[in-house]
């Protein structure tokens, strides 16, 4: 009998290999069939009943996982097969972008019927991003401004407008909070057009000129701020490691009720600021390529549930866009102006249009001299 | 054997290093544009023939804007102070070590490579809680009245700085150990013999002999130093704007992937020349 050579390590090293790469070569053939379900959504922003329940409701398994930032989410999409079923992009830019390089799939509006459910005036505030309303449904949305103690803040600068960006834009104020804390988020593409609308310009401009104010401005602020917080600065602004902070209102409203969980003392609050404050909205949306359409469409379809979503919102402390869910959110969460606005703020808050990719240069090189304060 | 050992270095150097590379470089030379990627390949194939666009705007930016050249300074500067703290702690540790009895050297090597045992996000993270305003190490320096109050460390480069040697530190024992332990003994009882006492042995006999594993320790920390991301996005302050965060900015940020590449393909090039430096020093040693 020829003696068979024995396999070196070498091949057995490329066997084990191969072995590995082989699930990434048809990546939807093998899972297409199973039933489950990938969210990709923000972190601490979902009702965790929400999840057990649909997955009691359908037999479909969730895997849920989170980012803290638009930039990690695109970056994902952007590479392709990133294999979520759903994402959840804020309105502009990344949603508007996404719909744009077409990384969406179309909603089948057959198998959605709580579509319905919708509050027609908020979904036509996003059909500037998407034309017809046909790659998102709205899950829940905010504003952008500032979250404080104001406690502190009072006792350091009594004559600071607490109600206007002044307090933090103002270099005089500004300057007697520093020794308290003052925390800007990390995030060129929502710091910049509040500036921008602070100083009177349009949200959207790209005029040098502009730029360059919005960059004095900060400038002028920049001895003064402690650090930078990517993915919000709930922790930081909880244990009062912080006074004032640039922040999502969710964030803010959070960090809130944990600090009255923590019996800390701090009393948080959220301010929109009087000048106006931008408004974003946080869309369900399915990614071209995902492995489970039918699941993610069935997964929209629950939670725009009434039910379904003030429980999302009594969890989380954002509103929703399902007005009749309005009777189970808990009253001090529905009549918190800092949470479900006024008419009269409603009416000062303003949405931002899509930037063009020469103008987002200038852009974050501005913001990254901002941040080196040079 | 021997072959089979080679190929697999080969296999390796290619599968991790060639390949990923060639993938860099091509997007460098990529037009950047709105798409799923987010660039237009130099090379494509239409109507049957092979489209060639190479975009060099890319690398001119990178390497004709100062905002690179300044993160890249910062970036060397950071690596180069973190590789001195590594050496400062990290040489008198090897040779402690070294000249321990042998059953006592095995413990102290396994208590330096311990920290590995736990995810490396999750030590710095860790340094997060003691440095911060209300952490054990602020208020440990208030309470021993070296301050009036906790010091502000986090966010500052004082943190980045310990992050930095903390995480590094390892890297420098190790080659120094084993360089400082194959010494042999008798060169040094030569030298007291002849008269030269234990510092004086030190410095004509031990350090010389020494600058191999002190070459390798410092590559071996200067190089990841230099594009290291986390440790000065977690600890240190907004200042801190080294080659990694500016990297990240590129991909994230602006969405763009080409100039990211051509920024990594400069780093890397520029970086080749440090091994290359340590084994030079290595070599000239040991001739």
């Amino acid at each position: 009998m020829p003696s068979r050579r024995r396999p070196g390590p070498l091949s057995g090293l490329l066997t084990c290999l191969l072995l590995c790469l082989l699930p990434f070569l048809h990546p939807g053939a093998a899972r297409a069939q199973s039933k489950e379900l990938n969210v990709f959504n923000w972190t601490d922003y979902i009702d965790p009943k929400a999840i057990e329940r649909f997955e009691k409701e359908t037999g479909i398994k969730v895997r849920y996982d989170t980012f803290d930032s638009l930039e990690t989410l695109e970056a994902k999409m952007l590479a392709g097969h990133s294999g979520y079923d759903i994402i959840v992009p804020t309105s502009q830019p990344t949603f508007s972008r996404l719909v744009r390089t077409g990384a969406l799939a179309t909603l089948d509006k057959s198998k959605l019927p709580n579509l319905k459910n919708l509050d027609p005036a908020l979904m036509a505030r996003v059909a500037s991003a998407d034309p017809g309303n046909a790659h998102g449904a709205i899950y829940l949305w905010g504003s952008t401004g500032m979250g404080m103690i104001a406690d502190k803040i009072r006792k350091l600068a009594p004559d600071a407008p607490l109600d206007s960006w002044d307090v933090l834009f103002k270099p005089e104020n500004a300057k007697r909070i520093a020794s308290c804390g003052i925390t800007m988020m990390d995030s060129a593409t929502d710091v910049i057009p509040s500036v921008l609308h602070y100083l009177g310009h349009s949200p959207d401009s790209t005029k040098p000129e502009d730029l360059a104010d919005v960059e004095k401005t900060l400038m002028r602020i920049r001895p003064y701020i402690r650090n930078f917080a990517s993915g919000g600065a709930l922790e930081q602004l909880a244990s009062g490691q912080t006074c004032l902070v640039f922040d999502y209102s969710g964030d803010v409203i959070q960090a809130a009720a944990r600090a009255r969980e923590a019996k800390n003392g701090l009393a948080i609050t959220y301010v929109a600021p009087k000048q106006g404050a931008q408004v974003a909205f946080d869309m369900l949306a399915i990614p071209a390529d995902a492995p489970h359409p039918d699941a993610a469409l069935a997964f929209i379809n629950f939670v725009l549930q009434p039910d379904v979503m003030a429980g999302i919102t009594n969890a989380t402390r954002y509103p929703n866009a399902v007005p009749a869910s309005n009777p189970m959110i808990a009253p001090e969460i529905l009549h918190d102006p800092s949470i479900y606005p006024t008419e009269a703020q409603m009416a000062s808050f303003f949405t931002t249009g899509p930037v063009p990719q020469s103008a987002e240069r200038p852009r974050s090189r501005m913001w990254a001299r901002f941040k080196a304060g040079r | 054997m021997r072959r089979t050992v080679l190929a697999l270095g080969w296999l390796w150097l290619g599968l991790f290093l060639l390949a990923p590379l060639a993938i860099v470089v091509t997007i460098a030379l990529s037009a950047a544009g709105e798409g799923m990627p987010p660039y237009v390949p130099p090379l494509q194939w239409s109507g049957g023939g092979l489209k060639i666009a190479v975009d060099p705007g890319p690398f001119q930016l990178v390497l004709t804007d100062p905002l690179y050249r300044h993160a890249l300074a910062i970036s060397l500067r950071i690596a180069f102070v973190a590789t001195l703290g590594c050496l400062a702690i990290g040489y008198p540790m090897a040779l402690a070590i070294a000249r321990m009895p042998e059953r006592r050297r095995n413990l102290l090597l396994l208590l330096v490579m311990l920290p590995f045992w736990t995810g490396f996000l999750m030590r710095i993270n860790a340094w997060i809680g003691l440095l911060n305003d209300a952490g054990w190490i602020p208020r440990a320096i208030a309470a021993l009245g070296l301050a009036a109050a906790p010091p502000r460390i986090l966010y500052t480069d004082t943190a980045m700085y310990l992050g930095l040697v903390y995480a590094y530190l390892p890297f420098m024992v190790l080659p120094l150990y084993a360089n400082l332990s194959r010494q042999d003994p008798v060169l040094r009882e030569a030298a007291s013999d002849l008269g030269a006492g234990p510092l004086r042995a030190f410095l004509t006999v031990t350090l010389p002999l020494s600058l191999p594993g002190v070459a390798a320790g410092c590559a071996l920390v200067f190089i990841p130093s230099v594009g290291e991301y986390v440790i000065p996005e977690l600890l240190g302050g907004p200042g801190a704007e080294t080659i990694g965060r500016t990297l990240w900015s590129e991909f994230f940020d602006n969405r763009d992937w080409p100039t990211a590449c051509a920024l990594a393909t400069v780093v890397l090039v520029l970086l080749l020349g440090v091994p290359a430096l340590a084994l030079r020093a290595a070599r000239g040693r040991a001739a």
